[in-house]
């Protein structure tokens, strides 16, 4: 089991930096799934995380210059590690200018992640920089518990706002209470509201357009048939959304989500080259 | 100075005014001397040319106070005066500002025996000068909530920066950051292979913000572990030196080191290293504790507030900020302080650990 890779241009660095730095702000410990073409940082729905569940999708061509693994068996060409993403997100923080940053998986006093930063320097020989971050290798038959969620039920399937206002609606209702209530309908509204004894807030959006999504089978989900003005709602913490707001460093090209009525709110936010979705349950 | 101690301690001399502080564990001392050339003019005082000059200190955050806003006190302040009233008790600061406005400060100073950490420069076996923007840019790698770094040779016959990870952290879940920095970075080097030192970086980054701003390079003078480490930046009107103390018992070093005495090591093959096929199988085949029976994750280590002994004589706690400074470990050892003392007063032996202030003994 071996994984090399290497960074050489920095504006795949800076992207896979930003990248690492909203899983960080997600999650305090994840998944990181390497396969021979891509990278998944994964966060399963343990009642430790509160319920909420994580799964981003990187292509490693477009951010790697060298990517070379080699998982556990021939048939089974993976590795699954358990990292603080803090930490990568923190040796990527002063590679700024980097030269180059190669990250190796070692087993020296126990499996690290080592990230060797090659900086620029005045003198003949650039500096380096290493940081070995302390992982854990998930063994084969623990992999099940980290298979790809899929797509649940939904009632409604909305775009969402753009997302700098969101967050800041969001951050002010933060103040105010611990509970929000997401209700969208298949109008293109959505409501983000607020109620405690002393005060309720409501922020409505319109116009935001319904993403069309076509199922397999050709019949559509729980969606079709519902009235267009009839609204599904989600209670959620809002301290969890507040956070999926504030890791966003940068402006999906796509950005939806997807109710289960009282149950479970998708949120599904695609970059160019990333995608990301996160599930907040309902609150009982 | 302030980041090391809360009491500036002023000391006019022949050579200059030293200002100097020092940290309440005694394992942090610093001292600026501005020569009587800084100055527009310089009178360190006494009517007879060998009374005792008048040493005193005052409260750090007073002094502080008086010079807050620098942006504007280059502004409005034409002249600074700054004169020392042993009878009325009072340090008297006085800045001339523009439109005639003239503000004065009396700051109370209580009198103090001479502080002076006991070192020598020249009886440390390594030294290594740089610009002070190289080691800026070096430490910058490091969290600021870092406690103790390593200063050393490492492989390659470079400069090693290292994380210094305490004996309770556990190698497994901490993350471990080293910096390498080539010899011709240095202005000069002269290390004994395999040295090693580990020190407060709070201190030392404080130092080099100094040092950066007024653009001087900076000298680290050390020896063995244990012995304190000597960080000094020279100017034709300053001299600067930073004492800090050094963990002294490197036994129970548990991070992967070179081996003393081996400096030139080429980098470790590690090839063998990367492959973690027979962990996988180790993994595959035990069995673990737990209901996923995952191994151990590893966590974000929380930085544990340090619970070493208050200093006895002091009787005061360490103050717990957010960014531990040298701490009270009982590994560093304490800086020795010389006290000088006027005859006929009562004698501490020069290895005393504990600067004694008795300002009413006499």
């Amino acid at each position: 089991m071996r994984f090399r890779a290497k960074i050489v241009d920095l504006a795949c660095l800076n992207h896979f930096s930003r990248v690492v730095n909203t899983i960080a702000r997600l999650a305090r410990t994840c998944t990181l799934r390497l396969t021979v073409s891509k990278l998944y940082f994964i966060l399963s729905d343990k009642v430790a995380n509160g319920g909420v569940s994580m799964w981003c999708e990187l292509c490693q061509g477009n951010f790697f210059d060298e990517f070379q693994m080699e998982g556990v068996a021939a048939e089974h060409n993976e590795i699954y590690l358990e990292l603080v993403p803090e930490n990568l997100s923190r040796a990527l923080k002063t590679a700024q200018n980097a030269k180059a940053v190669k990250i190796k998986l070692t087993n020296k006093h126990c499996p690290c992640l080592r990230v060797a930063v090659e900086l620029p320097s005045l003198s003949s020989s650039s500096r380096t920089v290493t940081h070995d971050i302390p992982v854990g290798v998930i063994p084969r038959r623990l992999w099940n518990d980290f298979r790809e969620p899929s797509v649940p039920d939904f009632d409604v399937s909305i775009y969402l706002p753009v997302l700098k206002t969101m967050k800041s609606v969001v951050e002010r209702m933060k103040n105010l209470s611990n509970v929000i209530v997401i209700e969208a309908n298949l109008n293109g509204e959505m409501n983000l509201k607020i109620e405690t004894d002393l005060v309720s807030v409501t922020t409505h959006f319109k116009d935001l357009g319904n993403p069309p999504w076509a199922s397999e089978d050709g019949c559509q989900s729980s969606a079709q048939g519902r009235d267009l003005e009839s609204m599904a709602e989600a209670r959620i913490d809002i301290k969890k959304l507040q956070q999926l707001l504030a890791g966003q460093q940068v402006n999906p090209t796509k950005a939806l989500c997807n109710i289960v009525s009282k149950r479970i709110v998708h949120f599904i936010l695609l970059h160019e080259d990333v995608s990301l979705q996160y599930f907040i349950p309902a609150l009982a | 100075l302030s980041r090391i101690g809360d009491e500036l301690y002023l000391e006019p001399t022949e050579s200059g005014l030293s200002l100097r502080a020092v940290n309440s564990s005694r394992s942090a001392f610093a001292s600026f001397l501005f020569a009587p050339l800084f100055f527009q003019l310089y009178e360190p005082g006494g009517p007879a040319p060998d009374t005792e000059r008048f040493r005193c200190k005052v409260h750090m955050k007073s002094f502080l106070g008086i010079f807050r806003s620098l942006p504007s006190l280059e502004k409005s302040v034409g002249k600074c005066l700054i004169l020392l009233k042993p009878r009325a008790s009072r340090l008297v600061l006085q800045l001339h500002c523009k439109y005639g406005v003239t503000k004065t400060h009396n700051l109370a100073f209580q009198e103090c025996e001479r502080l002076q950490a006991v070192f020598d420069t020249r009886s440390c076996s390594s030294r290594l000068c740089a610009p002070a923007r190289v080691l800026a840019d070096a430490v910058v790698h490091f969290p600021l909530t870092l406690a103790e770094v390593t200063l050393g040779t490492g492989p390659g016959g470079k400069i090693s920066l290292r994380n210094y990870m305490e004996d309770e952290a556990e190698p497994s879940k901490t993350m471990m950051t080293e910096l390498c920095l080539a010899e011709d970075e240095f202005q000069s080097v002269a290390v004994s292979p395999g040295s090693r030192i580990t020190f407060c970086l709070k201190e030392f980054r404080g130092l080099l913000t100094f040092a950066e701003a007024s653009n001087l390079p900076l000298t680290i003078h050390f020896d063995e572990p244990g012995r304190p480490v000597v960080f000094t930046l020279d100017d034709t009107v300053l001299e600067v030196h930073l004492v800090l103390a050094t963990l002294s018992d490197l036994e129970s070093d548990s991070q992967p080191a070179p081996t003393n005495g081996v400096s030139h090591l080429p980098a470790p093959p590690d090839d063998f290293a990367d492959d973690l096929e027979s962990y996988m199988a180790a993994l595959e085949t035990s069995t673990y504790e737990g209901a996923t029976g995952r191994p151990p994750s590893p966590t974000f280590p929380l930085h544990s507030p340090r619970t070493g002994q208050s200093d006895p004589e002091e009787g005061e706690e360490d103050e717990d900020g957010a960014v531990p400074g040298t701490p009270p470990h009982k590994k560093f050892r304490s800086l020795f302080f010389g006290s000088v003392l006027t005859p006929g007063g009562p004698g501490l032996a020069p290895t005393q650990e504990v600067l004694a202030e008795d300002s009413d003994g006499e």
